[in-house]
């Protein structure tokens, strides 16, 4: 569905009658079993519990209970410079720590309508290209290990993984925690040698796509499990607030790399893969192709890449007060639209700080998606909505 | 897009009665947001939503604000009738006298909305909605029946600043647990200290969960271990 008109007459949501979005009642057949899978469930990528009602072993209710790793991310927030939070949006999604802060320094740099040098624009696109590499490479993994084939495939996307992890670690001193940008650019510069081995390891991710398709796409197992499963429509996709490649495998043609072009994302030639099944498969295929689109961004950003400062010479660092206004800033996460709110109060900490996740507003249709399917079912549902839950709890 | 006037106008020519002000934004961000009256927000958000030309079909994000009553002191300048006695002469002038006056403001906790469209890629439209008062007025009505985005979001507001949200489907705690009473994201909001022993080197730590073991129990071991953790 290119046609923006199409599109919009397929999604739209008036004329539809009262309770639409709801998700539908099932009459159980035989008695009701409520299971509650998780907190320690493997499946459940951490401590999350869905409270199931199973009519033998169909699904006929389904509650996704949060707050195990409840910290107040925000509250904690509001009490600390600025700057002090930054890594502490490493913890939100902490497979992706770099794209959160983007997200957060976006948000901060609207707020006081801080510039960003070139050279610390394509320096934050490499790196939130890798990260989606990593996430959709160890997302798919996951969901695969969840089918059942234990290991190799996963261990294919974490033998990538580990490359770019060190990567990460050589620039920023750690490999999940980074702790990387800053209001009006980067930490620290990246070395002509460190540019020469992410070309190496971008130069190798090619052969690890085509390798994981070939391994993957075709598989008899996979298509059976896959295909036709926890069907989402792109009415309810789009008012259920869902995004990233959840959405996009629901045919809805929105990524805010193209949408809001922030950052230096408007100089790229990538494509939107979209899937038109709706199903776990089309998730599944989205985060693969949008790999390959990753790919092509990082070949682009490694050539054009400029010499020249990292941070904007006008930044402020210390006594960092934003005049009183507000803010929000978001960014195309892996997982989706991750955005800040920020509002300031002339203060040198935030009034109110929120954080928008991407992964607890993707669940809210997780009941939608599971019902009328088997048990083994909801598990490569959850899989493929892809979630962290230090992200869902904060 | 059009911009936030001719969005007020649009609301107020399609939804008879409804009151939207502008709030303005300081921030070089431009952000301005509507400030739409609670009896009205559904009809509003409907419209919103299903314009032709609007057609803001993403809610992105929802949350809640809390804004403390504030002390407002302000110098005001007061013209007041004097009587003076000039050459024997009672005489009634008018004399201007600066005057310190202090008033409270009274606070109200807010919810925030940023909706987009993904039909037509434009957006952020950012509506807010203001309670009565931080205690007894706290109800605002839900936009979930409109946009289904909302659901975790407005009981993450429930949950956390106590905005109670009229025609919400499933309004529950989410990400405290249901016994808990309070509201931890006011401004307000006290840290209780009933935490749990823990084996660290803070003094002041210790002896208050140990009066706090003692006061709840009353034992006797409690207090005992009170005074010891005093004394250490």
């Amino acid at each position: 569905m290119s046609n923006v008109g199409l599109q919009a007459e397929a999604t739209a949501a008036s004329g539809r009658e009262e309770g639409w979005n709801r998700p539908r009642t099932l009459t159980p057949e035989g008695e009701l079993l409520e299971v509650a899978m998780g907190p320690h469930h493997p499946s459940t990528h951490g401590v999350f519990r869905m409270d199931v009602a199973l009519d033998g072993e169909r699904v006929i209710r389904l509650k996704p209970v949060f707050g195990y790793l409840h910290r107040n991310h925000e509250k904690l927030a509001e009490g600390m410079a600025y700057l002090a939070s930054m890594p502490f949006t490493d913890r939100l999604d902490y497979i992706c720590s770099l794209t959160n802060n983007w997200a957060y320094a976006l948000a901060v740099e609207k707020l006081v309508g801080q510039e960003v040098p070139e050279r610390a624009q394509y320096l934050r696109v490499i790196l939130a290209e890798l990260t989606r590499i990593v996430n959709h490479a160890s997302s798919v993994g996951f969901l695969i290990q969840e089918m059942g084939a234990s290991g190799t495939p996963l261990m294919y996307a974490f033998r990538e993984r580990e490359k770019i992890l060190d990567l990460f670690e050589s620039l920023t001193g750690a490999r999940m925690m980074c702790n990387y940008m800053r209001f009006g650019g980067c930490r620290v510069d990246a070395s002509a040698a460190w540019l020469d081995a992410t070309r190496k390891v971008v130069a190798g991710l090619p052969r690890f796509a085509d390798e994981f398709e070939n391994l993957l796409c075709t598989n008899e197992i996979l298509m059976a499990r896959c295909q036709g499963i926890g069907i989402l429509r792109p009415e309810l996709a789009v008012n259920a607030g869902v995004t990233g490649p959840l959405l996009r495998a629901s045919g809805v043609n929105y990524d805010i790399r193209k949408v809001d072009r922030y950052g230096i994302y408007d100089r790229f030639r990538f494509r939107v893969p979209l899937g038109d099944h709706w199903d776990v498969y089309d998730r599944f295929m989205v985060r693969l192709l949008e790999l390959r689109e990753s790919i092509g961004i990082l070949e682009q950003a490694l050539k054009e890449i400029p010499a020249g400062p990292i941070m904007d010479a006008k930044a402020k660092l210390r006594g960092f007060r934003p005049k009183a206004g507000e803010a929000y800033g978001r960014i195309e996460a892996p997982k989706g639209e991750l955005g800040f709110y920020l509002i300031s109060d002339g203060g040198p900490n935030p009034y109110r700080y929120r954080v928008r996740p991407p992964s607890l507003i993707n669940l809210t249709i997780l009941e939608d998606m599971c019902l009328g399917e088997h048990l083994a079912d909801v598990v490569l549902i959850f899989g493929s909505v892809d979630i962290v839950l230090g992200e869902v709890d904060r | 897009m059009k911009s936030i006037e001719e969005i007020k106008s649009a609301i107020e020519a399609a939804v008879s009665g409804a009151r939207v002000g502008i709030v303005p934004n300081g921030s070089p961000s431009g952000q301005h947001s509507l400030l739409l009256d609670p009896q009205h927000a559904v009809a509003v958000a409907k419209f919103l939503r299903d314009d032709k030309e609007l057609q803001l079909d993403f809610l992105s994000n929802a949350t809640g604000v809390d804004w403390l009553d504030k002390e407002i002191t302000e110098k005001v300048k007061v013209t007041r009738p004097v009587t003076k006695t000039v050459d024997g002469v009672d005489q009634t002038m008018e004399e201007t006298v600066e005057e310190t006056r202090k008033h409270v403001q009274p606070g109200y906790l807010e919810a925030v909305y940023h909706l987009y469209s993904m039909a037509r890629k434009h957006g952020p439209v950012i509506l807010r909605m203001r309670t009565g008062n931080r205690t007894d007025q706290v109800e605002l009505p839900s936009l979930t029946p409109v946009w289904r985005s909302a659901e975790f979001q407005e009981r993450e507001i429930f949950d956390l600043f106590g905005i109670v949200f009229t025609g919400h489907p499933d309004l529950r705690r989410i990400l405290m647990w249901d016994n808990f009473k309070d509201h931890p994201m006011r401004r307000d909001y006290v840290e209780p200290d009933d935490f749990e022993y823990e084996p660290t080197a803070h003094d002041e730590v210790l002896a208050r969960a140990a009066a706090h073991r003692a006061a709840r129990q009353g034992s006797a071991v409690a207090a005992a271990e009170a005074n010891a953790g005093a004394e250490r």
